[in-house]
């Protein structure tokens, strides 16, 4: 929990005391392969206790999506499910936001930014507010 | 090492059955499958059971409840849509031990409508469209959307998966459906998750299926073997590591590896394969398995389905039996329903959705999480 007194949606998204909230990734020591949330032994190549943090890029590229029109009661649509390839190594899946849910707009390779923001007003069973992240078009302006 | 033969088997007409419990409808294939080889459940050595939503329930003994309690072990398995495949493998591998000589398989499920699945949170907040979408439509909406990064694959060819397999479903009568879906109406649909509408989502019906297994020795005892087809190939696969995995459920290099291992230990290559049971579970799915089957490359996939290759009639008809977009996925039968579907092709017994001439098929399941499950089945020399 940082200043703003949010708490985080995911374990993989750190909000520090002083500082930007960042999303972390577990990085292989041997094979370099990077993973989302916290582990000690590669899935890759299975060495042991090699892992080390990183701090992952807030920019990269669209890979995969899709729009959802139809989900579980209670869930708000239409979003866009959105896979993204951070630069510097990671894939994470996110709300992409700040474009029409149209098939039409949505372009394989767009490049987009991570924007840190309010979990959509979400509460816990205790009233707590939480922090989200979300995707959105990046340009260079 | 002695060749395993599928002697028996049988599936009941898949729907929903709200009246009926989950072992119920397991008697009700065993049944089936006794009745298909003449044999009786004192017959029976070993019996495993596939079942996902209860798979708590001690499942297997309780069919033995409804059909004779002889005593013999049962194994309960899952491995979510992999749990039918699985359990049939699992009576395979025993005769091939073996341990055995006649063995039961059985899968059996009751479904809910709708969505499988829910947002409710354990701790903290849903994170269902907060992070993104982890629906199955929308699972494999991205893996399919994939292809078409990768590819180029249309919407429209994504759809046309749905239009094949209703129209195949058109001729079994066990199918759920038996409704022709144009174009139009498939891609009409309700949006669920684009790509796919609700048209190329598979059907959540109850269904059952069971085979008995038996050696080559046993079978030539019994005069079973005319009727009986053999196992070529047998294999099981989890999820080999991708650097996307752990936001994108891997569907295709477990497959891929099923396959490149099924073909080696059947000592063939796809271009001999007659007909595919493949795991439809959406239609963006059918197509990304028809490059991790080999059945051409990953780019000509969409253009497969364009030219009515994998229709009934063309190169390598597909999901003949209306596949789990209109036959229905009852997701611990499914495995075992595709066997039944390959056996009755590879008997000529399959009627007016017969491929001709076929000698031999695979049947292919896909469990997220992920199992593959690939059987190459031969028809009797």
């Amino acid at each position: 929990m940082g200043e703003s007194g949010l708490r985080s949606a995911i374990d993989y998204l750190k909000i520090p005391d002083d500082g930007s909230p960042y999303l972390e990734g577990y990085v292989c020591g041997n094979c370099e392969a990077v993973f989302l949330g916290k582990r000690t032994t590669c899935s890759r190549c299975g060495t042991r206790d090699s892992m080390h943090t990183k701090v992952l890029a807030n920019t990269g590229t669209l890979y995969a999506f899709s729009v959802v029109y139809r989900s579980y009661p209670g869930i708000e649509v239409p979003y866009i499910s959105a896979i993204v390839d951070l630069d510097g190594g990671g894939t994470v899946k996110g709300n992409l936001i700040g474009v029409e849910p149209d098939p039409q707009n949505i372009k394989f390779g767009m490049p987009v930014q991570l924007v840190f923001a309010d979990a959509l007003g979400r509460k816990d069973q205790n009233g707590n507010l939480y922090l989200a992240y979300f995707f959105q078009p990046h340009t260079d302006s | 090492m002695n060749n395993v033969y599928v002697a028996g088997v049988d599936m009941i007409k898949f729907g929903r059955f709200p009246n009926r419990s989950v072992p119920d409808l397991g008697a009700d294939a065993v049944h089936g499958a006794l009745d298909d080889c003449g044999l009786n459940i004192k017959d029976m050595q070993a019996m495993y059971c596939g079942n996902l939503m209860q798979a708590n329930a001690m499942i297997g003994q309780r069919i033995l409840q409804q059909v004779g309690q002889t005593g013999i072990p049962v194994v309960n398995c899952a491995n979510a849509c992999a749990t039918g495949a699985t359990a049939f493998r699992e009576a395979w591998i025993a005769i091939k031990a073996g341990l055995y000589d006649i063995v039961l398989a059985v899968g059996v499920e009751q479904m809910g409508k709708g969505l499988l699945g829910g947002a409710q949170a354990q701790q903290g907040i849903p994170r269902e469209g907060l992070l993104g979408s982890s629906t199955m439509p929308a699972v494999f909406a991205e893996a399919g959307m994939e292809h078409s990064n990768l590819y180029g694959t249309t919407f429209e060819q994504f759809a046309r998966v749905s239009v094949k397999n209703h129209h195949h479903s058109t001729m079994n009568p066990k199918a759920m459906y038996q409704v022709e879906t144009p174009l139009e109406t498939v891609m009409n649909a309700e949006m669920i998750s684009y790509p796919n509408t609700k048209l190329m989502c598979s059907v959540n019906v109850d269904g059952a299926a069971a085979a008995v297994l038996m050696s080559e020795c046993k079978a030539k005892e019994l005069e079973l073997i005319a009727r009986s087809v053999k196992i070529r190939a047998s294999v099981l696969t989890s999820d080999p590591w991708q650097e996307r995995d752990l936001v994108m459920p891997d569907v295709n290099s477990c497959t891929q590896k099923a396959a490149t291992e099924a073909y080696e230990m059947a000592g063939l290559g796809p271009e001999d394969i007659d007909l595919i049971e493949l795991h439809d579970c959406f239609a963006t799915a059918e197509i990304l398995h028809y490059g991790n089957l080999g059945l051409c490359k990953p780019e000509d996939a969409g253009k497969l389905i364009d030219e009515g290759h994998t229709s009934l009639g063309g190169r390598i008809p597909v999901n003949v039996s209306g596949g789990l977009l209109s036959k229905g996925h009852p997701l611990g039968a499914t495995g075992i329903a595709n066997i039944y579907e390959i056996t009755t092709q590879l008997r000529g017994e399959a009627g007016t959705r017969q491929v001709e001439d076929a000698r031999l098929g695979m049947t292919h399941v896909i469990g997220l999480g992920s199992a593959c499950a690939i059987h190459i089945l031969e028809k009797s020399a």
